[in-house]
């Protein structure tokens, strides 16, 4: 089955006619799990593709089963060779695991995405992750480009401007943070400093 | 057979739409997708040819920013219009007493999150309590939709969306203990963290709603809001500059990267202020139409809701965008297009733009006769009553600002009238600029939409009946004088900008921990705002005192309504902004941001000061 991209989000399906309810203020909360379950089910439909990755190890592994699923998580994209912010916001996120220290790998799981797979094999990766001092729980991923364009249209890091978005020189420096189960998510700059991303990824783990 | 981008069988008349719809954004999709994308949407042939573009462009001109590429489709489901009549929020309702007793030091053994002393909570002791839970609750927006899980202001008497109206008089100090019981089970978005911020109200630092001053659920927050006229406690003193009254202030969410998801989710609501000029009554004072029958709040929002949800219908927000969100349902005070009855005198309307990222320009529209004029006086600017009140056709507000009018039904007396924003928007980019874009048909489409073409918003039904008016006509009324604008101590410059997506000022980001310039307590400043993000608009919002534009390039604001007091200033694309500002009476940390919601959370702000002493950082 096809996902449903978050380009079309919600504008190409046929519209299902609404019941129509009664309209009341009701003072207690009825929170259905089924509803939240459904409501996970489209974030994950729409935004996380389940595509085939590979990480810096050679290992295969799915996106949305492996990656995100029941995950706290950091996402970003960059590319080996990338000589614009590519190398601070990888130096950053090193520095932010680094402060976070073993709860990455426990509660914490950081993905890293090349924009330009056909170059970014699993040996250049590792090389990558190896000069930036990454630590487990921290995985660089390749894939098919089209699976891995997907991904980034599907996650969001898209310019509006066509010709920005084209230039990969231009692509997205955010990280997003997430946590998959409870459906929170948010985004800083990676160019932030580390203190401030590890803090801000402090902030999805929730009690309760 | 025709089938969708799912694959799936869809009939032909809906392939055609689908077809227009892909149409117009071409271009765009020719630049920007690849192969697959192309051939999922059909714009691809198998071998590997664009089909043919036939004479659209969707973009302005090469090279430009895509000020006219649509981010999205109107996909909620069809509602009624009109079928509603428009809540008027009920006036929030105080406590004799709170237990525990409002404490100057946070009360942290009690559950209290409050990390500092309040500064003037002796000074002005308050006279009224509230006792606020922000908690779920199950709320209709419109008969035709699922009831949704809104999360609302509940002052005791039961939850609300917006929240219920403060109601306060310049002197009377009052004290809200906001409690958090927001769940963890969000529903798909929010986060049940909160910092209420007053927007923007004379507020000393540790009660103002900084975006790091959260506090989590099961814990409480108290707010001190002594509703004192800027300078009491250093220019004018003991009284306070009188031209410094606020009027229509504005409470929502302000929690640290999750204010759009917070406030879009219901957590919004208004604050109003009274003095001895401004007095509720139409019979004294400067006789405005009286509050709360002839004075009426209105919130605006636009929001989207999913047709695939389960059940269909229920509020959805985008939790990837970086740009800003766009809704293609519009509410006033929590229903959508609601119909209000009027009777045929003159109305006193405080309109709020709740966001997360829509500008609107708001027209009064006959249904019968699109091509009627139909002026109205603007009375004050975010929520300031101005000099005089200024006739217009049409009144243009960004995220967060505030405008009041005076709207004379009398001359629509058995009529209906509908209020219909006529700015083109199609992205989170801010208003179509120009007349440069064209739709899918190839017509123009304009900055601003013809007579008929716009949102309607609202539809104003008014009473044949003649009855009593006795508030002032406006066309000779004055209010207060414009504050007096002295030398700066300094002149700052602050320009946002945009690298690789990351919103930043000065080229730097939001960080909690990181004061970016000390201002001086009691002194006046100059601030400069530059534009350097292209085509986008930014409505930039300055917590504490209220601002006045110096110039718009170089020049005095050209219109008239902005000749007045502020606290969001629209940054309009290729704009420098002149600002005068004073900083009195109390001290601590305050925001600048952007309130384009999207913006401001993701670091488009930065983090300042006021202090006995001042810095000199010119580009902070």
């Amino acid at each position: 089955m096809q996902n449903v991209t978050r380009r079309n989000l919600l504008g190409l399906l046929r519209l299902a006619p609404a019941v129509p309810l009664a309209g009341h203020l009701l003072a207690t909360p009825a929170l259905a799990a089924e509803t939240d379950s459904s409501a996970r089910a489209l974030l994950q439909r729409r935004n996380f593709p389940n595509v085939k990755l590979q990480d810096q190890d050679g290992k295969n592994v799915r996106f949305y089963d492996d990656l995100i699923k029941d995950k706290i998580v950091t996402i970003n994209f960059f590319y080996a060779k990338c000589e614009g912010i590519c190398p601070t916001v990888t130096a950053n996120l090193a520095k932010a695991q680094k402060i976070l220290s073993d709860r990455v790998g426990r509660e914490i799981f950081m993905t890293s995405i090349s924009l330009k797979p056909e170059h970014d094999t699993p040996a250049v990766l590792k090389e990558y992750a190896e000069m930036f001092r990454a630590r487990p729980g921290w995985s660089f991923l390749t894939g098919k480009p089209d699976d891995v364009e997907h991904l980034r249209r599907s996650l969001g890091f898209t310019n509006l401007d066509p010709r920005l978005d084209k230039d990969s020189s231009q692509h997205i420096g955010n990280v997003r943070m997430g946590n998959e189960p409870l459906m929170l998510w948010a985004a800083c700059p990676g160019m932030a400093r580390p203190e401030f991303i590890a803090k801000s990824i402090t902030w999805m783990i929730r009690k309760g | 057979m025709y089938r969708n981008v799912l694959g799936e069988k869809v009939s032909k008349g809906r392939f055609k739409e689908m077809q227009a719809a892909a149409k117009n954004r071409r271009e765009f999709i020719a630049a920007g997708l690849g192969r697959r994308d192309l051939l999922k949407m059909g714009l691809l042939t198998a071998a590997g040819t664009l089909l043919p573009i036939k004479g659209l462009s969707a973009r302005r001109s090469p090279g430009s920013n895509s000020v006219c590429v649509a981010s999205f489709e109107p996909a909620s489901p069809p509602t009624t219009p009109f079928v509603e009549p428009m809540p008027i929020m009920p006036i929030a309702t105080p406590v004799a007493s709170l237990t525990p007793r409002p404490t100057v030091d946070p009360n942290t053994a009690a559950g209290e999150q409050r990390t500092r002393p309040h500064q003037a909570l002796q000074l002005f002791p308050p006279k009224k309590l509230y006792r606020v839970t922000q908690r779920a609750a199950q709320i209709s927006l419109h008969p035709e939709l699922p009831l949704q899980t809104m999360w609302a202001f509940d002052d005791g008497t039961g939850p609300t969306f917006p929240g219920p109206t403060y109601v306060s008089r310049y002197g009377e100090a009052n004290l809200v203990r906001n409690i958090n019981h927001l769940p963890t089970n969000n529903g798909g978005f929010g986060l049940n963290s909160v910092s209420t911020h007053l927007h923007n109200g004379h507020t000393p630092s540790e009660s103002d709603g900084f975006p790091c001053d959260f506090f989590e659920r099961g814990h409480f927050y108290d707010q001190h809001y002594p509703n004192v006229l800027a300078g009491i406690l250093s220019t004018h003193p003991g009284t306070g500059d009188i031209n410094e009254s606020l009027g229509t202030l504005f409470y929502h969410d302000h929690r640290l990267d999750h204010t759009a998801q917070n406030s879009y989710k219901g957590l919004v609501g208004t604050y109003l202020l009274f003095n001895h000029l401004d007095t509720g009554d139409e019979t004294t004072g400067f006789r405005l139409p009286s509050f709360p029958e002839f004075d009426v709040p209105m919130m605006f929002a636009d929001k989207l809701f999913d047709p695939e949800s389960s059940p269909a219908g229920l509020l959805a927000f985008d939790l990837f965008s970086l740009d800003g969100i766009l809704g293609d349902k519009f509410l006033v005070n929590g229903k959508i297009q609601p119909f209000f009855k009027v009777k045929p005198r003159r109305y006193r309307f405080r309109w709020v733009n709740t966001g997360p990222s829509r500008f609107y320009e708001f027209f009064l529209t006959d249904p019968k006769n699109l091509s009627a004029r139909n002026p109205f006086f603007v009375i004050a600017n975010d929520g300031n009553l101005l000099p005089k009140p200024v006739q217009v056709e049409s009144m243009r507000i960004g995220v967060a600002e505030r405008t009041e009018v005076i709207i004379d039904f009398s001359k629509f007396a058995g009529k209906s009238i509908l209020l219909e924003n006529r700015l083109n928007q199609v992205n989170g980019q801010g208003p179509v600029v120009g007349a440069e874009c064209v739709d899918a048909q190839g017509n123009p489409s304009p900055e601003i939409l013809p007579a008929g073409k716009g949102n309607f918003v609202l539809r104003f039904d008014v009473d044949a009946t003649p009855v009593k008016d006795e508030s002032a006509a406006p066309r000779n009324q004055k209010f207060y004088d414009l504050p007096e604008i002295v030398e700066p101590r300094i002149t700052r410059t602050l320009r946002f900008d945009r690298l690789n997506g990351q919103w930043s000022i000065n080229g730097q980001f939001i960080d909690c921990d990181t004061i970016r310039f000390a201002v001086e307590q009691n002194s006046a400043e100059n601030w400069i705002l530059q534009n350097v993000t292209g085509d986008w608009t930014h409505p930039i919002h300055i917590h504490f005192e209220e601002h006045q534009i110096i110039s718009r390039n170089f020049a005095p604001p050209p219109l008239q309504v902005e000749h007045s007091r502020k606290d969001v200033t629209r940054l309009q694309p290729a704009e420098r902004v002149q600002l005068f500002f004073r900083f009195r009476d109390f001290h601590g940390r305050y925001p600048l941001h952007c309130h384009n919601m999207i913006h401001e959370d993701h670091a488009m702000m930065g983090r300042w000061e006021i202090e006995p002493n001042g810095d000199n950082k010119l580009l902070p």
